[in-house]
């Protein structure tokens, strides 16, 4: 069988070639005629910013024309983040600016919820509004039952308002739906998180170990930059995937793991390392406690064992362990980033942890090195009032290990029960679609229905907004100020970002409409600047820079404090654990019941004419955020399915044909999706970019373009250590034709 | 002098970041591109093997799209770069018909337009748009004349193809293999 | 399974997925060009032979059509400009590589020399025609006098202009269908075929059209016989090649270009012409239509299929 470029691009034409035929040529980056000239960089502006298409965070120029318009961004050169280049969704940045969808005015509701149904507002009625309502909740329950959903930037003028306020509920995706369990996992390990960026010394390895993580196609910029010097340099990639992945395509080794059994493999791994004597006996000595313990544990785990659960064979599982040794410290197990998956998340990244702690990589060239960040002075405010209740007190005794607040939890402590004297009744939802961003759509709607006042701040017109009392405007980040980037990274950097053009349309930044609603809630004294600009270069003054330089170079470099990037050879080093070592045997899970090694259960399987529903990213995009970016929708404007050709045979499905997707509990896809028969995938799973299937109608560019993971994701595996929503255990099967749906009532 | 580019195969993640950046240098419009991405895919689960490459024009050294034009609007500039004038086309599509790459396209405002490996850039001293974005680093551009430039070192080390050489093009867009 | 994918979206418009950057106009304006072309080589020639009388459709009636057929050939080609306020460009140089640049100082040549040749004959439409002006009289006299000379001109950019409009097409290496060098003589034959039907038509005496009908019909058969020559050369070459002979020998265009080109604008008109010169009574205009029907379709098709085909990397 063969699919050529001809066949495919002849198909997708009929569906976008007609989008191309009704949609005119967006002349996006001028009125009206085309302007032909190429840019000329010495006759251009240019501002600095930092990326906001992901979390990367990206320092980087945009540049502005002759008549200040917005042309391109580029990548800054002193930035340890992006050094000088950006991804191709911070490069198409300019498109979220440009687009015409853009929300343009704040917005309240008319119609019903989940309707889109609005009139427009002026700033101060839609604020007024917002107060009134949350002045109410106050009044009626106590400001803690506020809550503050943000996934971007703008959130920590929001935070910090919402914290004046007197609530704590404040949460980001990027925790219970994300990188949870890693963090709790590594804290268990190492008394320290992994954080963002990832401290992963990938540029010097020697060798990779990918679990699932598909760098090159998961486009965080520092990891994809470095994965390509560690290529060049010969270091050696072991990927391990159900798909064959870009990153396993540049692998030596690929090992096509059965999905949800990569714990079994670890711990063959684990066996391997310790019976075959392969680990760093003089770090496992000096660094490590419970060693003996877990020597015991993974006796049974053999790669024998293992074979039979991950169909890894053996002598693989052997090879890879020995080429891990042979690198070794200059070796990184990746801990990953999205690692929600199947439940025991927490306890397959405790087996990455310790697998590095054996390897003996954390804290070491070619390994994990130790990051360093600076700590700007916070601009000064009354202290925030103390808070009596979170949403935590609705899990008593869970989720003890969460370091920070789960989204999916606050969603659920919006639900009432009986013994629960406050749910929360206000949400702020800023820069994050939840609806499809937490598994289990339904859940979500269910909690947006207890709702007194819902406030979402955005710049598209998203699934979320639709449900929103009241809708406003974000400006985008080429257009706004945020808080200076002090994130970790070899080296303290700050970033700054700074508007290259007015707002377009009606749309504010948030620090403004932060600063707005808290002179209306009577908390001015918290707010005391007039501009967002006299904070940052108060800011700034206190590290010895200012706003004006920042605003020349964009990112300053500092120095490191100490010298201690990596462990100096023989170095006493305590660990911020119970035991102040590296823990293989974890007494803070033991204490709080949980296994205190990893094990391996087994996971539900597919039923017949069920096939594992995964996921993942394309390069072109960010989750939905982009998905009505006019410059990259270009580059993919669907998802597909992908399908093994056995499957595909059996189903009698053909290449590009469009299909609708049943989950186990009967939820079928909104929209229909386009095949894609490929050998990339295993035969028991199917594959499918998340992102798309977008069902509000504004979006011309997205609406009903490929279909959504989200709503197939309905069988959430809650990690119990930690509360993470594994989101792999849904199963799907494959309807030809559109099934008749029921009406839905609301 | 002879400019030349490079793509190292091993390296491209397919991320498409190259032709976001020429469509934002080049004000390509939306709808079309001046270079695209191919990804070439071949075996049977698990035993697979995939090229992904980097396309754009390939700046022929014996270029049918130059020999073709009627009015000398397609040329060569120092260093072997192929553009073209857009006030001498007359959108003919000539030489949109003579490329065996498919690199040409007409421009909505009626001319030819296609790679012109960032000319613009090029003669400022600066490295093509999509070069100079490349999170992988995996395109090199220079002399391939000055054995001291990018493009010579890394040919002289690495195994390359060119695309259809059957074609007779000679063309000047390299593949690392 | 081997799966080859653009993966960034590609969608140039008429590039992708199939390259059509070639519309209706290019292929219109090589069958007019070839008409043309064919309608005045025989004019040429049978004047050169001073047959003018005996074939008075030939030489004196047909060619009255050539101007209109030019000026329509050059409206369509003006037309599949994408850069038309730049039209001009074409003339201000000449470039001996791009069959286009030929073809249009071709037409440069031949439009003009069409016009004359009606003026010459003028009086035959419109027998009380006055040159009015004494120097336009007295160019009358001077190209009559010279009428030999210019037929022999006339003859010479003819056959240019038929071969051209084979040779533009198998100019473009890049389409291996159309990278064969039986493309050139193929069309001329085609231009020269189309030539002979429009004299058919027009031809009111028996003897010229049994002429042309013979003529005819021995250009259908050498058109035959590239044809089968043009595939057979196809299928001896390489894998480009055989993709691109598949199109029309089991792919998207077989039945079009068999049914269409060989069948009914070639096979059919030949046995009908043949049984015209055994006598049978056939109304001419049926062949004849038959052949301008053929003639304009191989062209449709070659253009098409040429455009499909490409080389595969
Ligand atoms: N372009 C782009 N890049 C992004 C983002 C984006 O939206 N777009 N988002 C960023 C964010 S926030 C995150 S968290 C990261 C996420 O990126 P990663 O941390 O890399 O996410 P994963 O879930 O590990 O990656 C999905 C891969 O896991 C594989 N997989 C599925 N099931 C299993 C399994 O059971 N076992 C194993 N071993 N593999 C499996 C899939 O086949 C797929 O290749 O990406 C970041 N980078
Ligand atoms: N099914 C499924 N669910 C997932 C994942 C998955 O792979 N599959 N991935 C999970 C992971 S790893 C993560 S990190 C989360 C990410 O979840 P989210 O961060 O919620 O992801 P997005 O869908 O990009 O939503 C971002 C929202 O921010 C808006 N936005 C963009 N820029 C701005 C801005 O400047 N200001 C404001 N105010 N708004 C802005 C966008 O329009 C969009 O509505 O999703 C998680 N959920
Ligand atoms: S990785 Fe890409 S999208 Fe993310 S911040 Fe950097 S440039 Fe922006
Ligand atoms: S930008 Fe670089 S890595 Fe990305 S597709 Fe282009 S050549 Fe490949
Ligand atoms: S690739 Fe095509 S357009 Fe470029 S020089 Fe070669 S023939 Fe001309
Ligand atoms: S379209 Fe323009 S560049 Fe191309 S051959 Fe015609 S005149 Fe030359
Ligand atoms: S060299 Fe310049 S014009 Fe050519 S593809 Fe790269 S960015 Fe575009
Ligand atoms: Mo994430």
């Amino acid at each position: 069988m063969k699919t050529t470029r001809r066949d495919f691009i002849k198909i997708s034409t009929a569906s976008a070639g007609g989008i191309a035929m009704t949609s005119p040529v967006i002349n996006w980056m001028s009125n009206g005629k085309n302007d032909e000239s190429e840019l000329d960089e010495h006759k251009m502006k240019r501002y600095p910013t930092y990326c906001e298409v992901c979390f990367w965070k990206c320092a980087g120029w945009t540049y502005t024309n002759a008549e200040g318009k917005i042309k391109k961004i580029a990548g800054n050169s002193n930035d340890p983040h992006s050094n000088g280049r950006f991804c191709p969704r911070g490069t198409g940045g300019v498109g979220m600016y440009y687009d015409e969808d853009r929300l343009k005015t704040p917005l309240i509701r008319t119609g019903k919820p989940g309707s889109q149904t609005f009139r427009e507002a002026s700033w101060e009625e839609a604020l007024d509004y917002i107060a009134r309502g949350m002045q109410k909740i106050e009044k009626e329950h106590g400001p803690d039952c506020m809550a503050l959903f943000t996934h971007g930037s703008g959130g920590k003028f929001l935070g910090h308002m919402l914290k004046a306020f007197g609530s704590n509920n404040i949460a980001a995706p990027s925790y219970a739906q994300c990188r949870g369990p890693r963090e709790v996992a590594f804290f268990a390990t190492y008394g320290s998180g992994v954080g963002s960026p990832e401290p992963t010394d990938i540029r010097d390895t020697k060798c990779l170990v990918l679990i699932g993580s598909h760098i090159g196609e998961n486009m965080h910029n520092g990891q994809v930059q470095e994965m390509s010097d560690a290529i060049d340099k010969g270091a050696t990639i072991i990927t391990v995937d159900p798909r064959y992945s870009t990153a396993a395509s540049k692998s030596k080794y690929w090992l096509p793991i059965k999905p949800a059994t990569d714990i079994a493999l670890l711990l063959a791994w684990t066996h391997v390392i310790i019976y075959e004597e392969l680990y760093d006996k003089k770090y496992v000595e000096k660094y490590t406690f419970g060693f003996d313990e877990l020597k015991e544990h993974v006796k049974n785990y053999t790669p024998e064992w293992a074979y039979g659960i991950t169909t890894i064979k053996p002598d693989v599982i052997r090879k890879t362990a020995k080429e891990m040794a042979n690198a070794s410290p200059a070796v990184i197990v990746h801990p990953g980033r999205h690692v929600t998956w199947y439940g025991d998340d927490t306890q397959r990244l405790r087996a990455v942890a310790i697998l590095n702690a054996l390897l003996g990589s954390w804290g070491r060239r070619g390994g994990f090195y130790n990051p360093e960040g600076i700590h700007l002075p916070k601009f000064p405010a009354p202290k925030y009032p103390k808070i009596k209740r979170t949403w935590r007190d609705a899990f008593p005794g869970k989720y003890v290990l969460a370091d920070l607040a789960l989204a999916s939890g606050m969603c659920d402590a919006t639900i009432p029960t009986l013994d629960r004297d406050c749910s929360i009744k206000g949400w702020i939802v800023n820069g994050t679609n939840l609806i499809s961003t937490l598994p289990d759509m339904q859940n979500t709607l269910t909690a947006i229905s207890h709702l007194e006042l819902l406030v979402v701040i955005d710049t598209m017109p998203m699934e979320i907004t639709g449900y929103a009392d009241v809708v406003l405007p974000e400006c985008t980040y080429l257009e706004r100020y945020d808080m200076l980037r002090t994130s970790k990274h070899r080296f303290p950097t700050i970033a700054l970002r700074m508007p290259a053009s007015e707002p377009l349309y009606n749309s504010k930044p948030d620090w403004w409409i932060a600063k707005e609603l808290g002179n209306r809630l009577g908390l001015q004294d918290y707010f005391k600047y007039n501009d967002i600009t006299e904070l940052l270069d108060w800011q700034l003054k206190q590290v010895g820079s200012s706003l004006k330089e920042m605003q020349r170079i964009g990112v300053k470099k500092l120095n490191r404090e100490f010298d201690d990037l990596y462990f100096q050879e023989n170095e006493d080093v305590e660990f911020n654990t119970p035991t102040g070592k590296i823990e293989l045997y974890s007494t803070d899970l033991e204490g709080e019941g949980f296994d205190p090694m990893p094990k391996y259960t087994a996971h539900p399987e597919p039923q017949e004419g069920f096939y594992r529903l995964i996921y993942g990213r394309a390069p072109m995009h960010t989750f939905s955020r982009t998905a009505n970016n006019p410059n990259l929708t270009d580059l993919m404007d669907e998802n597909t399915v992908w399908i093994n050709p056995k499957v595909a045979k059996e189903w009698y499905l053909e290449n590009n044909q469009y299909i609708w997707l049943q989950n186990q509990d009967g939820v079928v896809s909104t929209f229909p999706i386009k095949v894609r028969i490929t050998e990339r995938i295993r035969w028991d799973s199917v594959y499918m970019v998340h992102g798309f299937g977008h069902s509000n109608k504004k979006l011309s560019r997205a609406h009903g373009r490929g279909a959504s993971d989200s709503e197939l994701i309905t069988n959430v595996m809650l990690d119990p250590i930690m509360g993470g929503t594994g989101m792999r255990g849904n199963f799907v099967t494959f309807l030809t034709e559109e099934p008749v749906r029921k009406e839905v009532k609301s | 002098m002879r400019y030349a580019m490079a793509i190292d195969t091993k390296k491209c993640v397919g991320c498409s970041d190259c032709v976001v950046a020429c469509q934002t240098e080049n004000n390509v419009p939306i709808g079309y591109c001046r270079d695209w991405v191919v990804e070439v895919m071949d075996g049977t689960y698990p035993q697979l093997e995939m090229e992904i490459r980097s396309e754009r024009c390939n700046h022929c050294d014996n270029s049918p799209c130059v020999r073709c034009c009627p009015t000398g609007a397609s040329h060569y500039e120092p260093g072997g770069i192929v553009t073209v004038t857009h006030e001498d086309c007359i959108g003919c599509s000539a030489c949109i018909e003579s490329c065996p790459y498919d690199a040409r396209y007409t421009h909505p405002d009626g001319y030819v337009d296609k790679c012109t490996f960032c000319l613009h850039r090029v003669e400022k001293g600066q490295q093509p748009a999509c070069v100079s974005v490349c999170p992988t680093k995996c395109m090199y551009f220079g002399d391939l004349d000055n054995p001291n430039s990018d493009v010579s070192k890394i040919m002289k080390n690495r195994k390359w193809k060119v695309l259809a050489p059957e074609a007779g093009t000679n063309p000047q867009v390299y593949y690392l293999i | 399974m081997r799966e080859e994918l653009i993966i960034s979206g590609r969608m140039n418009p008429k590039i992708d997925p199939i390259l059509h950057a070639w519309g209706w106009e290019i292929p219109l304006y090589l069958f007019l060009g070839g008409l043309a072309a064919g309608i005045l080589f025989f004019a040429a020639l049978y004047t050169i032979r001073g047959k003018e009388d005996m074939y008075p459709a030939a030489t004196k009636w047909a060619p009255f059509l050539v101007p209109v057929i030019l000026i329509v050939g050059l409206g369509a080609l003006f037309l599949d400009l994408h850069h038309k306020l730049y039209f001009w460009r074409l003339y201000t140089t000449i470039r001996f590589e791009s069959p286009m640049s030929w073809g249009a100082w071709t037409l440069m040549i031949v439009t003009p020399i069409s016009f004359i040749w009606c003026a010459l004959n003028i009086k035959l439409l419109f027998p009380k025609w006055d040159w009015k002006y004494e120097w336009l009289k007295q160019l009358e006299q001077f190209f009559l006098k010279y009428k030999i000379a210019l037929s022999w001109i006339m003859l010479a950019s003819s056959s240019i202009l038929g071969v051209y409009t084979g040779i533009l097409f198998s100019a473009f290496n890049a389409r291996p269908l159309w990278n064969t060098s039986i493309l050139g003589p193929l069309f001329l034959a085609s231009g020269l075929s189309a030539g002979a039907a429009v004299i058919i038509i027009m031809a009111k005496e028996h003897a010229e059209r049994l002429l042309f009908s013979k003529i005819d019909l021995m250009i259908i058969g050498i058109e035959l016989f590239l044809i089968i020559h043009m595939f057979m050369g196809f299928r001896a070459s390489t894998a480009v090649q055989l993709e691109a002979a598949h199109l029309f020998l089991g792919g998207a265009y077989t039945a079009p270009f068999w049914v269409f080109v060989v069948i009914i604008g070639m096979i059919i008109p030949a046995i009908l012409e043949f049984l015209e010169i055994k006598k049978y009574k056939i109304p001419v205009v049926i062949p004849a239509s038959l052949v301008l029907f053929g003639s304009l379709m191989l062209r449709f098709l070659i253009a098409y299929g040429g455009q499909a085909s490409r080389y595969l990397y």
